[in-house]
């Protein structure tokens, strides 16, 4: 009966945020209609208190604590730096939304950060447990969250869908790790891997697990066919909460992926690079050629999410060529720095409906970005950037991403998938390329003038422009991705 | 068979048959009732596992609180059992045929031969002098402590969610605010005006 007193100190954020999140549940009781801005300012400064004990207690090292269910290392720290990051501009972004439309109770607060401790324990797991469990904790925020707005009848919809698939998908990921220890007789990622490479577990219940877990992962990234969920719940959403679900859970999911499939299931990369091969490939065709048909901007932004889920995809099936693994590390960084990147863009477009939405009225069709360029020279400017960006067009930081993940395909030696790929983005481009045509070259139909805080607007422009700026200097998150994932692999 | 082969055939018995009137039951308080059922002979086959306590903790929690609460939520519900069942006829077909494939294609790979008891051999009998709550108790409040303090935040946003989607002030409540009432000043109800004195 030896216990030894777990190590607390790895995970330090995680406890923070937990006890701010409680403070400001107990904080939310007591103050009044006038004093509830406290809640949001002391929201970010939990958000900025993570990242400073995140930053303080990264040690560089892979630590294992929790009897090998949590793990803290240089990969963790900065996924979770950026979630911090993303969390935060989300925040100030739908600032000005909540209020207009009475969301901005303390309960908007709440579901958020106990959405970001999910995706911070989802980032940290080391075991099937606490993988679940931090999935499970984000996506209960999420539902919650998408179905906030009560008296929307096409939010409740959207909820109701994703509660219900959503429920599906945790179960076929619990159903695939049931297999996964009946065969290897443990959870911990780390012993998975181990049992697998001494071939003490059974091929066949492990590939018939992997195939659950396989599946659950791609309910939960959003690629094809588990996609249906992503169109209505991007759409039926209050805009603030799809911009949430579409930047910070994305990395969350990327981390929970590698996790699983690179930490513990590596020996059978021959096999998931296959089933995930297949996924990407109908992503990319299907999300494009879907976009283009959408007249709704939020519903155009969910297909391009599936598209480019689908390359974030084609980094991870690069690892292993015909059993060669040195291009594992060049082909996981590049899909980590397809999801950064995914995240930068994704928060600046929806900003941008944010921005252009009032009181009673969502920017949320193309037409209302009609002669943007007339109302508004400057974010016209940046909508233009973050659009040629999501398309590829060279020298954004979109460009950068979809090339360094195709160098890893070709590298492996399958030139015809980074061919059919890059056919699709070509498509892609025109349903990018379109919002901004209608906003240099219509004629404006809404003509009210933008009002937001100086903040956002600070922010969105910052954030178009960073967009640009790593497009230039890509090497500045590449390196760091690539750093981070050697020493954590 | 000795006897304790028996109860368990019996007890699995009772529980395939009622899982299964719990899906084909037409009246929803019937199918409660079977899931009632079938928690009480999953607690049995437990209690033959030497799993005491969580035979008692199932046959409490879920039949005691769970399945009590859902009873009164369905007969509360007017539930329309006519819409329930439209498209159930259209739809069968393709679901009873996924359904059996994927059944089959399951029984395939896991039939007995990697769960058998070669596999997985059986680990013996835990001694009369094991605690198995203490046991579960030790667990999860020392290896387990992590996850388990993960569950508990779970509960934690299970309720905000659910008191921030279904509490609303009602709009025809009458209610009325005594400290609102209390506070108010007069400025907030009387407007005093100066107008000048009118002439006949």
């Amino acid at each position: 009966m030896n216990f030894l007193m777990p190590d607390f100190y790895p995970a330090a954020a995680e406890i923070f945020l937990l006890a701010m999140a409680c403070v400001i549940l107990l904080l939310d009781l007591v103050l009044t209609q006038k004093q509830r801005w406290i809640i949001g300012l002391l929201t970010q400064a939990t958000l900025v208190g993570c990242a400073v004990i995140t930053i303080m207690t990264a040690s560089g090292q892979v630590v294992l604590t929790f009897s090998n269910m949590f793990v803290d290392d240089l990969f963790a720290d900065f996924l979770k730096l950026l979630v911090y990051f993303s969390v935060s501009v989300m925040l100030v972004y739908s600032r000005g939304y909540l209020a207009l439309r009475g969301l901005d109770k303390g309960e908007f607060y709440l579901l958020v950060l106990f959405a970001t401790l999910g995706m911070m324990v989802m980032i940290s797991a080391s075991h099937f447990l606490t993988i679940y469990l931090g999935l499970e904790l984000l996506s209960l925020s999420l539902y919650a969250l998408v179905a906030l707005d009560r008296d929307s009848a096409r939010a409740t919809e959207a909820a109701m869908k994703y509660f219900v698939l959503g429920a599906m998908a945790s179960g076929l990921l619990l159903y695939g790790m049931s297999m996964l220890y009946g065969a290897t007789g443990t959870l911990e990622i780390g012993g998975v891997a181990q049992a697998i490479y001494h071939g003490v577990a059974n091929k066949t219940v492990l590939v018939f697990g992997l195939v659950f877990v396989v599946s659950g992962l791609a309910f939960k990234l959003g690629v094809v066919p588990f996609h249906m969920w992503i169109p209505d719940v991007y759409q039926g959403a209050p805009t603030a909460v799809t911009l949430f679900i579409g930047s910070a859970p994305k990395l969350a999911a990327f981390a929970m992926t590698l996790r699983l499939l690179v930490y513990g299931l590596f020996e059978l990369a021959e096999q998931w690079q296959l089933m995930l091969m297949m996924l990407a490939v109908l992503s990319i065709a299907l999300g494009n050629l879907a976009a283009i048909a959408q007249s709704n901007l939020k519903r155009m932004l969910a297909y391009s999410t599936i598209s480019h889920m689908g390359y974030m995809l084609l980094g991870l099936i690069s690892g292993v060529a015909a059993g060669d693994r040195h291009f594992a590390l060049n082909a996981y960084s590049s899909a980590m720095y397809y999801t950064v990147s995914y995240v930068m863009m994704s928060l600046g477009a929806f900003g941008m409906i944010l921005l252009l939405s009032r009181a009673g009225f969502e920017a949320e069709n193309l037409d209302d970005f009609k002669g943007l360029n007339q109302r508004s020279p400057w974010f016209a400017a940046m909508m233009g950037m973050l659009m040629f960006s999501m398309a590829g067009v060279p020298f954004f930081v979109g460009f950068f991403a979809k090339f360094s993940v195709l160098l890893a395909v070709v590298d492996t030696g399958q030139v015809w998938l980074a061919v059919v790929a890059v056919f699709f983005s070509l498509i892609g481009a025109f349903y990018y390329l379109r919002v901004v045509k209608l906003m240099y070259f219509d004629q404006a139909i809404d003509t009210a003038p933008i009002k937001a805080n100086l903040d956002m607007r600070l922010l969105l422009s910052a954030n178009g422009l960073a967009v640009a700026l790593f497009g230039i200097f890509p090497q500045a998150i590449m390196s760091l991705c690539t750093f981070t994932l050697l020493r954590s692999l | 068979m000795d006897f304790k082969s028996a109860v368990f055939y019996f007890l699995a018995t009772v529980l395939v048959l009622a899982s299964l009137r719990v899906i084909t039951a037409r009246n929803p308080v019937h199918a409660a009732l079977f899931l009632v059922l079938a928690f009480f002979s999953a607690g049995g086959i437990w209690m033959l596992l030497q799993a005491e306590f969580l035979a008692i903790v199932l046959v409490m929690v879920y039949v005691g609180a769970v399945m009590v609460l859902f009873l009164f939520v369905v007969m509360m519900l007017d539930i329309n059992l006519e819409r329930l069942r439209q498209g159930f006829w259209s739809y069968l077909p393709l679901g009873a045929t996924i359904g059996l494939l994927m059944t089959l294609e399951m029984a395939l790979v896991l039939a007995g031969r990697y769960y058998g008891l070669e596999a997985m051999p059986d680990p013996g009998a835990s001694g009369a002098g094991v605690n198995n709550t203490k046991e579960l108790g030790r667990l999860l409040f020392t290896d387990y402590v992590y996850p388990f303090e993960l569950a508990s935040v779970i509960l934690l946003v299970a309720i905000v969610a659910a008191v921030a989607l279904t509490k609303r002030p009602r709009k025809e409540s009458k209610a009325q605010n005594a400290a609102a009432q209390i506070a108010v000043r007069r400025n907030d109800r009387l407007r005093i005006v100066s107008m000048p004195s009118e002439k006949e």
